[in-house]
């Protein structure tokens, strides 16, 4: 089913992205995004651009130089103090106008709360596709972004194009990308955007903001090593095993979705694609079957051991390590034995 | 006031099965539930309306079998359900989907009074996309408060409305004006049982069935596949690594012996994890 590019859409060039900026701090995955964007865009031989929206110039220009040692050629920003804290109607407003302006080809955002909020209005706007949650983000040979994401059914991935229409959105996940190393003291070109907004016609009022005191589960995503049972170990008593084992290796802990639906675990703690994503240097899985969905979110991870008592699990096809026992008995003297180790080591230090 | 609540019937996922051989999914014989997520959202307009009064009106697009979901919102409360299926709607994407959604709203706000709140769910299980909402917001200019865990007070008169707003690192409190729409976050609410005779009630109730002509769609192409612009070129399942996974033997060995065997090679393929979980060991 090829369809031609319609005439306006052919002058369409570059690739975007959106750089999430709130509260004074860059939101990883927009720079993750910058890494994955730099790729495309250099295979498309054309520049990338990060788009920066908020308020007050000093701080919107360091974010520009941030992004620049992060690959961006172009920063294009907007600077209005209506756009001090994130809303919908003005963020979309001035992203639709800058779409329409300088026309990218290409434009990704992180699938955070404020970027799905966000893509979801721009694309409608824009008339245009989106696909939520890339896992993989390539051009095909014929200059049209490839956008794949699981499907629903627990084992496959679709590809999904944006064929005529302009720009290419996709949205992706944090962590799913990985974090692109800074180059010191990379210039670029900046352009600032004419913002014609005023809080007088602004529907929605941002009244107050309650910042999160720092949650503990927030740093899974983080930890250097993960351990997380799955329906496998049978109750949820069991997943103290999993607890355990986590705290003698110093790291966190987590789970497969079942768990979260019945309530064995809290949401955040949930690993996988509608979860967190991980890229500890260890994780290890207990009684997960290894579903694409949970896949997804492990697969950045250094080293996976998976520990399963059926030889066919789908995890064996993706994890390192594999041990294929019943998770139960194996969690405590695996816990036991590390803990032993590093208690001989302690000694000897 | 009028409340309308876009309800999704999706595949219970946990029961979804993929063909061995062909590798596509087997919708066939699975049942089906009403997405969890917009039970939030269903929960939370039976109370604006059990306080302010007025009706709740639940709504679908999709095959006519989704009658089945609209009837199991009524047995929760909803007052009437309104069902828009037509084979043009066949294939649609979320632009496509939303594209008929406002067109069915506009309809129903027509029939019964404009709604003051439209609520849809933060995503479905199946597309998990969460982008019809915000395109119907959008396409109907309704102010749009997504990730809502909480609204907080409402004025029928002014048109004001009071909600917390969860974001990535904290909550947002927003002041909008009516009529918005909403996504509400899980766990804000728990959808109430329903009373026997909202199941009577359910079980007779007629459920409104409109197609593409009837809620004033004259152009077609906007619909279904051709009014998608995205394209799903290909399904395939993931590539197994090349490597397959080091397997542990366990024919005839202790779990302590397993135990053994897996830290030691977990140490020898990532050594400078060992060297850093020793050193915090030794406490340096
Ligand atoms: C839209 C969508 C989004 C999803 N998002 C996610 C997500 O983010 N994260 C996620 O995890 N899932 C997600 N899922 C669900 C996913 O498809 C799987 O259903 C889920 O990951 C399976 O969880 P599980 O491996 O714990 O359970 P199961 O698939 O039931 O696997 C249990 C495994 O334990 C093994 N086992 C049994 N007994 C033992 C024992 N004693 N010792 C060791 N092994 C044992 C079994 O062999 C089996 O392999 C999503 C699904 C959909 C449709
Ligand atoms: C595996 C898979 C992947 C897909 N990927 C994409 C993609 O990346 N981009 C894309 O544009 N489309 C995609 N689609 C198509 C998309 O799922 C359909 O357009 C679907 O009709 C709506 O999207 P959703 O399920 O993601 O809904 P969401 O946007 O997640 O739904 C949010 C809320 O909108 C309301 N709603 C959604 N659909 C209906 C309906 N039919 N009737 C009433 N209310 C409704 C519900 O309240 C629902 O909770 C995908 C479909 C599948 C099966």
């Amino acid at each position: 089913m090829k369809r031609e590019l319609p005439e306006r859409f052919r002058s369409y060039r570059h690739v975007w992205v959106f750089i999430e900026f709130e509260h004074g701090r860059i939101h990883p995955v927009s720079l993750e995004l910058l890494g994955e964007g730099r790729k495309l865009a250099d295979q498309l031989h054309v520049d990338l651009a990060a788009v920066i929206v908020g308020s007050g110039r000093a701080a919107l220009h360091e974010v520009a130089a941030t992004t620049f040692s992060y690959g961006a050629d172009v920063a294009y920003i907007a600077d209005d103090p209506v756009l001090a804290d994130y809303r919908n109607e003005p963020y979309t407003r001035v992203i639709t106008s800058l779409v329409e302006t300088y026309q990218p080809e290409i434009m990704l955002l992180g699938a955070t709360v404020l970027g799905r909020d966000l893509a979801g209005a721009v694309a409608t706007t824009l008339k245009t596709g989106l696909t939520a949650d890339c896992t993989e983000l390539a051009i095909d040979g014929e200059r049209s972004l490839a956008a794949t994401r699981p499907t629903f059914g627990g084992s496959l991935l679709c590809t999904i194009h944006t064929l005529n229409y302009r720009p290419q959105m996709a949205t992706v996940r944090p962590r799913v990308m990985a974090m692109p190393t800074a180059q010191e003291r990379q210039s670029g070109r900046i352009v600032e955007f004419p913002v014609d907004l005023r809080e007088e016609d602004m529907i929605t009022k941002v009244l107050d903001f309650l910042p999160d005191t720092a949650n503990e589960a927030a740093q899974l995503a983080f930890a250097d090593i993960v351990v997380a049972g799955g329906l496998g170990l049978r109750t949820s008593e069991n997943m103290q095993l999993v607890r355990d084992l986590a705290q003698v290796l110093g790291g966190d802990w987590g789970g497969s979705r079942p768990l979260v639906q019945k309530g064995w675990i809290p949401a955040e703690r949930q690993i996988g694609q509608t979860g967190k994503t991980i890229r500890p240097r260890l994780y290890i899985a207990a009684g997960i079957s290894g579903a694409i969905q949970h896949r997804v979110g492990v697969e950045g991870a250094d080293l996976i051991v998976a520990i399963n008592t059926d030889p066919q699990a789908p995890i064996f096809d993706f994890a390192d390590i594999g041990i294929t026992t019943d998770a139960i008995t194996l969690l405590p003297t695996l816990t036991r034995v590390f803990r032993q180790r590093l208690a001989v080591n302690r000694m000897a230090g | 006031m009028q409340i309308f609540v876009c309800i999704k019937q999706v595949p219970d996922s946990g029961q979804i099965r993929v063909h061995p051989v062909t590798n596509t999914i087997m919708r066939q014989g699975v049942p089906t539930i009403i997405n969890p997520y917009d039970l939030f959202g269903l929960e939370q307009a039976l109370r604006l309306r059990d306080r302010f009064g007025g009706e709740v009106t639940v709504m679908t697009m999709g095959p006519p079998m989704a009658v089945d979901s609209l009837r199991k919102a009524l047995t929760f409360g909803a007052d009437r359900g309104v069902l828009l299926t037509d084979r043009v709607f066949a294939g649609s994407d979320t632009l496509a989907t939303s594209y008929a959604l406002s067109y069915l709203i506009r309809k129903a706000g027509e029939t019964w009074g404009a709604p003051d709140i439209v609520f849809c769910g933060k995503q479905t299980i199946d597309g998990d996309t969460a982008q019809v909402g915000p395109g119907i917001a959008r396409r109907l200019g309704l102010s749009q408060l997504t990730y809502v865990s909480g609204i907080d007070d409402m004025d029928l008169t002014d048109r004001q409305i009071l909600v917390r707003r969860r974001g990535d690192h904290g909550v947002q409190v927003l002041r909008s004006r009516l009529p918005v729409m909403v996504t509400m976050m899980e766990g804000s609410n728990e959808i109430r049982r329903g009373t026997q005779a909202d199941a009577l009630r359910a079980a007779r109730a007629e459920i409104v069935q409109w197609n593409a002509a009837t809620v004033g769609i004259s152009d077609t192409s906007l619909c279904g596949l051709r009014g998608s612009p995205t394209v799903v070129k290909k399904v395939f399942a993931p590539t197994a690594r090349d490597e397959k996974a080091e397997m542990i033997s366990t024919e005839g060995i202790s779990p302590s012996g397993m135990a053994e065997a897996l830290v030691d090679q977990i140490f020898s393929r990532q050594p400078g994890l060992r060297d850093d979980l020793f050193r915090q060991a030794a406490g340096h």
